[in-house]
């Protein structure tokens, strides 16, 4: 299981700098190679005086949504009147997206140091790590490190556990996570009352991915200023990040690069570009839940929140997903509308029913039987499953099904039409 | 700071409501129904449903009114092109796996999903008649509960129930997506002693009671508001009649009482209310003969003598089913006299509703125990019984199952002839609970006013009636007009009733002073 590329020069190696280093794997090692210096920093530090740090810093959540990490610990009450909790996003169930696991298969411990910074930062004395079922690999070295750094006596007082999931998607959306923190079923809150609030166990909680708590050792020991720097497009996004390539490329895998980075170079230079005779056809930058982008979109693109959203996507969880000119367009959106038919929890109308609804329209055009009807009332369907649910799977749902009609609509025409060889699909 | 009401505007309608009301309630107020299936106010809010979608000004994105606390200065609109879009969306989506088979579903009628489609749905589905529906056979879920899942639309309300209100979590929702249905826990039922509310909560055909399965149409049903005679509680309850014959007890909200919920035991409990056998006509005894069906008059002037010779001990055994004005007359006839009157109640287990305070099926299984303990009614029946051996009249009202033996004269007051008292000088008929108006007290001294739900068969007519023109016929008192005049003159001579009138307890009931000490 070595890790699978050398490091290119235009990588910006924070997060992934001991990727394929199984010493760094143990405490010894970790602590060899400085680790755990930021937390030794840490506990020199005021609550309020880490959650600065990272806030100016300009580190934001790398589970999806972007929202600016320290502003999100200065949400939990500062005079503590009950048990605060951090959790840890490593649910990592996005469709694309594989760069939470290998931060937990070679850096264990930059999660648990930046676990244990969040937890004095937010006041926490109990934090559960909240990882993917399917994860049998990476629980283990989860394990083994939280082992060795708990006989360390690395962490104090603070309790941290590890808690596995079952295999459900929506259990990665935070107010889902907690109720299977807590047993109940993997089904998302309403808001609010928000976690900060009302959060695990009904206490003030913060939850956090595991991306953005292995970024927050760097940000002690270098300073919010250096990683303020690694920016190269908008100032609103900083550090790096790390990209999870896969799909029609020659060399997929993570990237780890600086904000702002170009998506075209990130796939022609250090993703190796197309297969050989192909050509980019489309691409989704940000996990499945975010809206496609055609070729002359992806080649724009700049790899930083702003930057997504210029281009009418989001940056998503990182997950970039690549589409040659030998994809089937209506087939890979009705594969991930199918996955989010799938995992829909059952709460929402609009999710339960119209994710269901939007696969079996989307089956029937591959099978050569749509009606001309078919795509607006897709499209109608889609926004009114957009805004109107508990939690964003609905939404999700609907992202690549309106971007794909939008911007791949002759492709579904073509099915319609009788003009394709119809797909049978099981 | 704390202001005790908060002002918006819903529907261009000002509103005042207290801070903390959700926008639903609030709409209420305005006269808005903002069409629901997972909002309910017995339960806790589950927002998922997502029918509730309404427009708020300021806000980003609509918002589901059941929860969305009220705030000062809010303007809502409930059907702006926006929210309706939404609403007709969520009725389209609700309908596609919906087998829509309401011609042979029970609910129809009375069923949200059907109201709120013909109120904003769409004209016609969109989903092709070429896709199956999810399909799941019909599961036996309890005693008196049947689950329909192809109906249902998930809204969660039966799950809550047994989750938050009995405290028993044997439902929960199986699967996910669209394979969603209702599962129950493989070693459990749905026997909980209140789980029949499950049935009341589904806003759609999907949870059926077995008792009333295929027994009338929604809107065959007459509704009339009565209260449960099944224990002490007091429960307020909806007798539905269908052609003069109770088909059905609902819970009828009272906030004070029973809050939207009756247990089984006083739902199920309803059968004898529809008896048959009645008494149809006064009987009296002639000599050496059986007893033969005469008219009012000639019964009454009979009932009269025999009461005007009683000398000596006098005893009333009286049902504690009787309303309190009969309770309370049937005191009045033996004025002055040597009496003893007791009532006899059947004990059963307490079954409580865990969720809610002070709610339960009562080990008392009768519903006026209360008035019968301020008139002076004893509980030992075991004595009266004794008594009665001795003593010259003896009146019962409405015991059934009594035998008595007596050396005096019996006057038996019933809806049902009883072999016991067939030795009877007069045999007077009278109307059942269903048949009249009266009021009980129940256990917390609260005086509930019930209503007529069907005709009483043949002369029968209510106790209050018979036993005011028996003390007219005694030359004690005048005709009453209705149960109203009998309950005033019971506020006039009875303390614990002092200031309260019969039109005064409404719908809902008032408290008695219990505090009064009973007046023998």
């Amino acid at each position: 299981m070595g890790y699978p590329h050398k490091p290119h020069a235009k990588e910006t190696k924070v997060l992934s700098k001991y990727f394929g280093d199984p010493e760094a794997r143990t405490y010894k090692g970790w602590v060899k190679r400085g680790g755990y210096e930021a937390w030794r920093q840490a506990q020199t530090l005021a609550p309020a005086a880490i959650t600065d740090l990272v806030k100016e810093s300009g580190l934001r959540g790398r589970g999806g949504a972007g929202f600016p990490t320290g502003l999100k610990w200065s949400f939990m009450p500062k005079d503590k009147k009950k048990p605060h909790y951090l959790c840890v996003n490593a649910d990592e169930s996005e469709p694309g997206t594989f760069k939470d696991r290998e931060i937990m298969r070679w850096t264990p411990h930059a999660l648990l140091e930046g676990t244990a910074i969040a937890m004095r930062a937010i006041q926490a004395e109990v934090a559960y790590v909240y990882i993917r079922g399917e994860f049998t690999e990476p629980y283990a070295i989860m394990a083994q490190a939280l082992a060795e750094a708990t006989a360390a006596g690395a962490f104090g007082d603070l309790k941290i556990h590890l808690h596995r999931g079952a295999g459900a998607y929506i259990c990665g959306e935070e107010t889902a996570l907690m109720n299977s923190i807590e047993g109940k079923r993997g089904n998302p809150r309403i808001k609010p009352p928000f976690p900060a609030a009302f959060g695990v166990f009904g206490m003030p909680t913060t939850i956090n991915n595991v991306e953005t708590l292995a970024a927050v050792p760097p940000i002690l020991t270098n300073g919010p200023a250096w990683y303020k720097k690694m920016s190269l497009s908008n100032p609103k996004s900083t550090g790096t990040k790390l990209f999870s390539v896969c799909g029609h490329v020659q060399k997929p895998g993570n990237y780890e690069l600086t904000m702002g980075f170009p998506l075209k170079d990130l796939l022609f230079e250090l993703c190796g570009g197309m297969r050989p005779g192909r050509t980019l056809k489309a691409c989704i930058p940000g996990g499945s839940s975010v809206p496609i982008l055609d070729r002359a979109e992806t080649e724009a693109c700049l790899l930083d929140y702003e930057g997504a959203v210029e281009r009418g996507t989001m940056l998503g969880s990182g997950g970039v997903i690549v589409f040659d000119d030998s994809a089937d367009m209506v087939y890979q959106i009705m594969r991930l509308a199918r996955f989010y038919a799938h995992e829909s929890c059952a709460q929402c109308t609009q999710c339960r029913e119209g994710t269901a609804w939007t696969t079996k329209i989307l089956e029937r055009i591959l099978a050569g039987q749509g009606k001309a009807t078919d795509l607006d009332l897709l499209l109608d369907l889609s926004e009114n499953m957009t805004g109107k649910t508990i939690c964003v799977l609905s939404d999700s749902c609907a992202a690549p099904v309106v971007s794909g009609i939008k911007k791949f609509r002759g492709e579904f025409e073509d099915y319609i039409a009788g003009k394709r060889k119809p797909v049978l699909v099981a | 700071m704390a202001n005790d009401v908060v002002n918006l505007t819903i529907d261009g309608m000002p509103v005042s409501v207290p801070p903390g009301t959700l926008l639903i309630e609030a709409a209420k107020q305005a006269g808005v129904l903002v069409p629901h299936y997972c909002y309910h106010p017995g339960l806790p809010v589950a927002g998922l449903c997502r029918m509730c979608l309404v427009q708020v000004e300021k806000a980003p994105k609509l918002q589901i009114a059941c929860a969305t606390p009220v705030a000062e200065g809010m303007v809502v609109d409930t059907q702006s092109e926006q929210a309706k879009s939404a609403r007709m969306g969520v009725l389209e989506l609700l309908l596609i796996n919906h087998p829509l088979d309401c011609p042979i579903c029970d609910q129809a009628g009375e069923c949200e999903l059907q109201d709120f489609t013909f109120q904003e749905g769409r004209p016609a589905t969109r989903y092709s008649p070429d896709y199956a529906k999810r399909f799941n056979p019909v599961e036996d879920f309890g005693p008196d509960v049947l689950y329909v899942p192809n109906r249902c639309i998930l809204c969660t309300r039966c799950v809550r129930f047994m989750e938050d209100v009995t405290k028993e979590p044997v439902l929960n929702v199986s699967e996910r997506g669209d394979r969603a249905y209702i599962g129950i826990h493989p070693e459990a039922r749905l026997d909980h002693p209140w789980a029949g509310n499950v049935v009341d909560l589904c806003p759609v055909g999907s949870l059926l009671s077995k008792d009333f399965l295929h027994k009338a149409r929604a809107w065959e049903l007459d509704k009339t508001a009565s209260v449960c005679t099944g224990c002490s509680q007091g429960c307020n309850v909806t007798l539905d009649t269908r052609d003069n014959v109770v088909v059905r007890v609902r819970p009828r909200p009272n906030l004070d009482v029973n809050r939207y919920f009756i247990c089984d035991h006083g739902r199920l409990n309803y059968r004898w209310m529809n008896r048959g056998d009645r008494i149809e006509a006064p009987l009296v005894k002639r000599a050496g003969a059986e007893l033969q069906a005469v008219d009012w008059d000639e019964a009454l002037a009979r009932a009269a003598t025999v009461l005007r010779g009683a000398g000596g001990r006098t005893v009333a055994l009286a049902s504690p089913k009787l309303s309190t004005e009969a309770l309370f007359l049937t005191r009045e006839l033996f004025a002055g006299l040597d009496w003893t009157g007791a009532v006899q109640i059947v004990m059963g287990e307490e079954a409580p509703l865990a969720g809610v305070p002070n709610l339960a099926l009562r080990p008392e299984r009768a519903p006026n125990g209360t008035a019968a303990q301020l008139l002076g009614y004893s509980r030992d029946y075991a004595a009266a019984l004794k008594a009665a051996e001795s003593a010259a009249v003896v009146l019962v009202l409405d015991e059934p199952e009594v035998t008595i033996r007596t050396a005096g004269a019996l006057i038996y007051l019933g809806t049902v002839l009883p072999d016991g008292a067939r030795d009877a000088e007069v045999v007077l008929p009278i109307a059942n609970v269903a048949e009249e108006e009266g009021s009980f007290v129940n256990r917390d001294g609260r005086v509930q006013r019930y209503f007529q739900a069907k005709p009483a068969p043949g002369m029968a007519r209510p106790a209050w009636w018979v036993l005011a023109e028996l003390l007219t016929a005694l030359g004690r008192g005048e005709s009453l007009a209705g149960p109203d005049a009998a309950f005033d003159r019971l506020a006039r001579s009875v303390g614990a009733f002092a200031g309260l009138s019969y039109a005064s307890i409404g719908a809902l009931g008032k408290p008695v002073n219990t505090a009064v000490p009973a007046t023998a």
